[in-house]
């Protein structure tokens, strides 16, 4: 394969996938707008976060190719897959913690696992 | 003593990998400032299992290509669920049960759940997570059993 096709297949392959790292971004922007409370909203934000983000950065591992910056960019893949969900996490247990509620809940068992702690109305 | 050379050749690993210099003397320094860091480390006492996790399977590795693709799958139902005309969620705060070991097992199990979107561990307790769900289908117990077992099996030797 001469080099001229091989950058054309690489350009066509990392366009595909960041057309579809963008459109993720795009419905994980458009759902953080759209949906009705914290809690909904932050799903959306995992959206972005993880599929969104890892397929933006495995386009540019693609352009990238076997080099030094494909490295860098797996390890930015690898930190983001670790310490995205913990970030995640502080914020909705900071939203239970002030006492929200998701609007419209279907099912709450919060007091089989906190107690009656549950119960509790949100220091003033 | 295997985890101060873990952690040693991850560092170094690092060193290499961020800088890309093999100049002997660069080489040089790198190594000593390892070594500095394994001192410093030692003396702060930072050796267990949650610093250097050597303790962990190496399946760790498949268990993460598994949750990638599990990752795709409930980023495009969430998709789906942000685009519907009239957005069909029914949120829920659903108690999982946690049948992991260690602190490190239950640290993986509590990310996987927040990793894939849908999903969102809120609290633990002992033996159980609180997690919240945005759709019935998120909620899945199930699901959450079979993400719960292969957890298990990665998490100690």
């Amino acid at each position: 394969m001469d080099p001229a096709t091989f950058e054309l297949l690489r350009d066509i392959a990392s366009g595909i996938v960041f057309a579809v790292g963008g459109a993720f971004l795009l419905i994980g922007a458009f759902g953080l707008v759209r949906l009705p409370d914290v809690w909904s909203r932050l799903h959306a934000a995992g959206v972005v976060d993880t599929v969104g983000a890892e397929l933006i950065l495995v386009g540019m591992m693609i352009q990238a190719g076997f080099t030094q910056a494909t490295l860098k960019l797996i390890l930015i893949g690898l930190f983001l897959f670790v310490t995205s969900p913990t970030a995640t996490h502080a914020v909705a247990n900071a939203a239970f913690m002030a006492g929200i509620r998701p609007v419209r809940l279907r099912r709450n068992e919060s007091g089989e696992v906190i107690g009656d702690r549950s119960n509790k109305e949100p220091q003033p | 003593m295997a985890k101060a050379v873990g952690l040693l050749v991850a560092l170094f690993a690092l060193w290499l990998g961020l800088s890309g210099y093999f100049k002997p003397f660069l080489l040089t320094l790198g190594v000593l400032s390892c070594l500095f860091t394994l001192y410093l480390a030692r003396r702060m006492n930072l050796l267990d299992d949650e610093a250097v996790p050597l303790q962990l399977r190496p399946g760790l590795l498949l268990y993460w290509s598994w949750l990638g693709g599990e990752v795709v799958k409930s980023a495009w139902a969430v998709s789906r669920v942000i685009l519907a005309r009239e957005m069909p969620i029914s949120q829920q705060l659903i108690a999982v049960p946690c049948t992991q070991k260690t602190e490190m097992g239950h640290v993986i199990f509590a990310n996987s759940i927040t990793l894939t979107p849908g999903t969102v561990t809120v609290e633990t307790a002992p033996g159980k997570f609180l997690v919240h769900a945005l759709t019935e289908e998120a909620a899945n117990l199930d699901g959450f059993a079979e993400m719960g077992r292969r957890v298990a099996e990665v998490e100690a030797r």
